[in-house]
């Protein structure tokens, strides 16, 4: 039970991190029209950052506020340089011109940081197990991820539903030439939500860091999941990215935690053992054939476009 | 139009007869390397081809195409690790798997269309991925080492390079021949309608599900046959050949050759390998040159290097 209640907590941990993956994503594909491979590169660089300025100044909580103020202005010049020429293309062009991105990042951390990964340590004092039910306990670093992406997720929806920047932001989604018309700076608006996409990965990936290894080719793995979380939310829905993000959290963890056993119920010791890491791994790509079976066009697309 | 004597012409002509000359300049004195580096350059050409039918010609934009490479290249593995090792067992099973795998896939991904379709196919051929990579007994993460080709009847040796270098040649122009016919006929004008409008192709009668269907499911057969061609010209396979980024090479393949062009694909393929075999000579860090290459492409370039060749674009 023990057992059950933690990974179910990581399976949201995991979930909300690719929550905040997500929502970049889906956030400039619904008001820029863009589709970004290259996102999972600033997760990675946001990682990179982290494990540097922590490492020169001794401080964690510094090297992570100067990590993301760092890859938000990597975004914000990504887009000033590149982007902003790629909208209104053909959807090809993003996917070609970001996968060149991805081959430039991913070659250009390994001339700075060598082919090795890094490690990025944590202060003794998320270290330590807290005690979250009797009996119960968990990672303090792990429950300290879950509230801060919590957080966001809630600072998100007021800044794109109760604030003036998130108006213009809808604004922008739905007529960007009417927006412009009217005296608003939508270059500057665009800038600001690709940084805000771009320092969203930069989070999830430095939160990452100290569980995993900091090393090239991170973004490429985990920016799939994103993919298949904003396809069966709906690509331009955050609060379809929400639910689905928590939802293939939730159901990616516990499926590689409990599916063995399962399956060693029905399938003899071996058979199952060869079979279960295949399965497990399949599992949520499943999922997402069945949503698209039932809804071609994502659970809430219809919702926030 | 312009006539027979265009540059395009020309280029062809002599691209196309000289991958058919290599081999005799290989033995009067050549580099032995040019003959490896060459027949990988045409196998993956071939792949390069068939994303093109559904790419350039259908309008799908598959980002998962690299998977029937690994799903060809292990019928050819997983059947060999097994002891058959008769080709006429290994390439049917490798063609069959592919197509298997492309329907299946396809009838799901061609319910949507645009981004979700890019993202469907990645997400799909992922899978397969670590599918394939959780195969304990098939050398999971490690790959597989195939220790003999494929068998056939006496006079054809694959492990022979030049023969091997000849048979995939001929089936890179056999593809090319292939996919020509195809584009050319009702049912490649029908596959090009529903590009250019889908809506339009279904209101006056066509049933295009199953025509981009039957394309996507060619596409992906072919591919699987470049597949097992390249496990046995590697004499290994591992699951990195699936990987998403082997994919993206193929679609730059046939971006930088030219879009909806029958050879276009063959011209990014030689290219892209060539320019990946020089700068890798001159940096150990080529792709922080490649990568902004592709991007300069992408914004100033879109017809390929057929486009620069003058072919007249029929939209």
């Amino acid at each position: 039970m023990t057992l059950f209640i933690e990974q179910c907590l990581n399976g949201l941990q995991f979930g909300l991190l690719l929550f905040m993956l997500a929502a970049g994503l889906t956030l400039v594909f619904g008001i820029m029209d863009l589709v970004n491979l290259a996102h999972g590169s600033l997760y990675m660089i946001g990682a990179y950052f982290a494990a540097t300025f922590t490492a020169w100044t001794g401080n964690f909580l510094l090297g992570v506020a100067m990590a993301l103020a760092g890859t938000l202005l990597v975004g914000m010049a990504l887009e000033v340089v590149v982007m902003r020429r790629l909208y209104g293309r053909d959807h090809l062009d993003h996917v070609l011109a970001t996968f060149g991105l991805i081959l430039f990042f991913d070659e250009t951390v390994r001339l700075i940081w060598g082919p090795a990964g890094l490690s990025l340590p944590l202060p003794s004092w998320l270290n330590a197990p807290v005690q979250i039910l009797p009996g119960v306990y968990y990672s303090a670093y792990k429950l300290s991820i879950i509230i801060v992406s919590l957080a966001v997720a809630v600072g998100l929806y007021f800044l794109v539903m109760r604030t003036r920047v998130g108006m213009l932001i809808r604004a922008g989604a739905s007529n960007r030439e009417m927006v412009g018309a009217l005296g608003v700076n939508i270059k500057l608006l665009y800038t600001l939500v690709f940084g805000l996409g771009a320092a969203l990965a930069g989070l999830a990936g430095l939160m990452q860091a100290p569980i995993l290894t900091v090393q090239i080719g991170m973004g490429e793995i985990i920016i799939i999941l994103a993919f298949v979380i904003t396809v069966i939310g709906g690509i331009g829905s955050i609060r379809g990215a929400f639910v689905a993000a928590i939802f293939i959290g939730v159901v990616d963890t516990l499926g590689r935690a409990f599916f063995p056993d399962l399956l060693r119920m029905v399938l003899s010791p071996a058979a199952a053992s060869t079979a279960a890491p295949a399965l497990s791994s399949m599992l949520i790509y499943l999922l997402m054939a069945i949503v698209l079976v039932l809804k071609p066009e994502g659970l809430f697309s219809a919702g926030n476009k | 139009m312009s006539g027979w004597l265009s540059a395009r012409t020309v280029t062809v002509v002599v691209l196309l007869a000289a991958l058919a000359f290599l081999p005799v300049y290989v033995e009067l004195g050549g580099s032995r390397f040019l003959l490896t580096l060459f027949t990988r350059i045409i196998i993956l050409a071939m792949a390069a081809v068939s994303l093109n039918l559904i790419l350039g010609f259908g309008g799908m934009m598959s980002f998962g195409h690299a998977v029937y490479l690994g799903i060809g290249g292990y019928a050819v593995g997983m059947l060999a690790h097994e002891g058959i090792y008769s080709g006429f067992v290994q390439w049917p099973v490798a063609l069959a798997a592919s197509a298997l795998f492309a329907l299946v896939i396809g009838a799901l991904s061609l319910r949507t269309r645009g981004v979700y379709f890019i993202m469907i196919t990645l997400a799909f051929a992922q899978m397969a991925y670590y599918i394939v990579a959780g195969l304990a007994r098939y050398g999971g993460d490690d790959g597989l080492t195939i220790y003999k080709r494929s068998q056939f009847f006496e006079p054809i040796n694959l492990s022979n390079k030049t023969q091997f270098y000849y048979i995939c040649l001929f089936l890179l122009y056999a593809s090319i021949y292939l996919v020509w016919r195809m584009v050319n006929s009702r049912f490649g004008m029908v596959i090009q309608g529903s590009r250019a409008n889908d809506t339009r192709m279904r209101a006056i009668g066509f049933p295009t599900f199953r025509y981009k269907l039957t394309c996507f499911v060619i596409a992906g057969t072919l591919c699987g046959l470049a597949g097992a061609l390249l496990a046995n010209h590697t004499d290994f396979v591992s699951p990195a050949m699936m990987y998403w980024t082997r994919s993206g090479d193929l679609i730059i393949m046939v971006v930088l050759g030219g879009m909806g062009s029958v050879v276009g694909p063959v011209f990014g393929a030689v290219v892209l390998l060539v320019l990946e075999q020089a700068l890798s000579g001159i940096t150990e860090y080529w792709q922080i040159i490649l990568g902004p290459l592709l991007l300069l492409v992408v914004l100033f370039a879109r017809g390929g290097i057929d486009g620069l060749l003058g072919r007249v674009r029929h939209a």
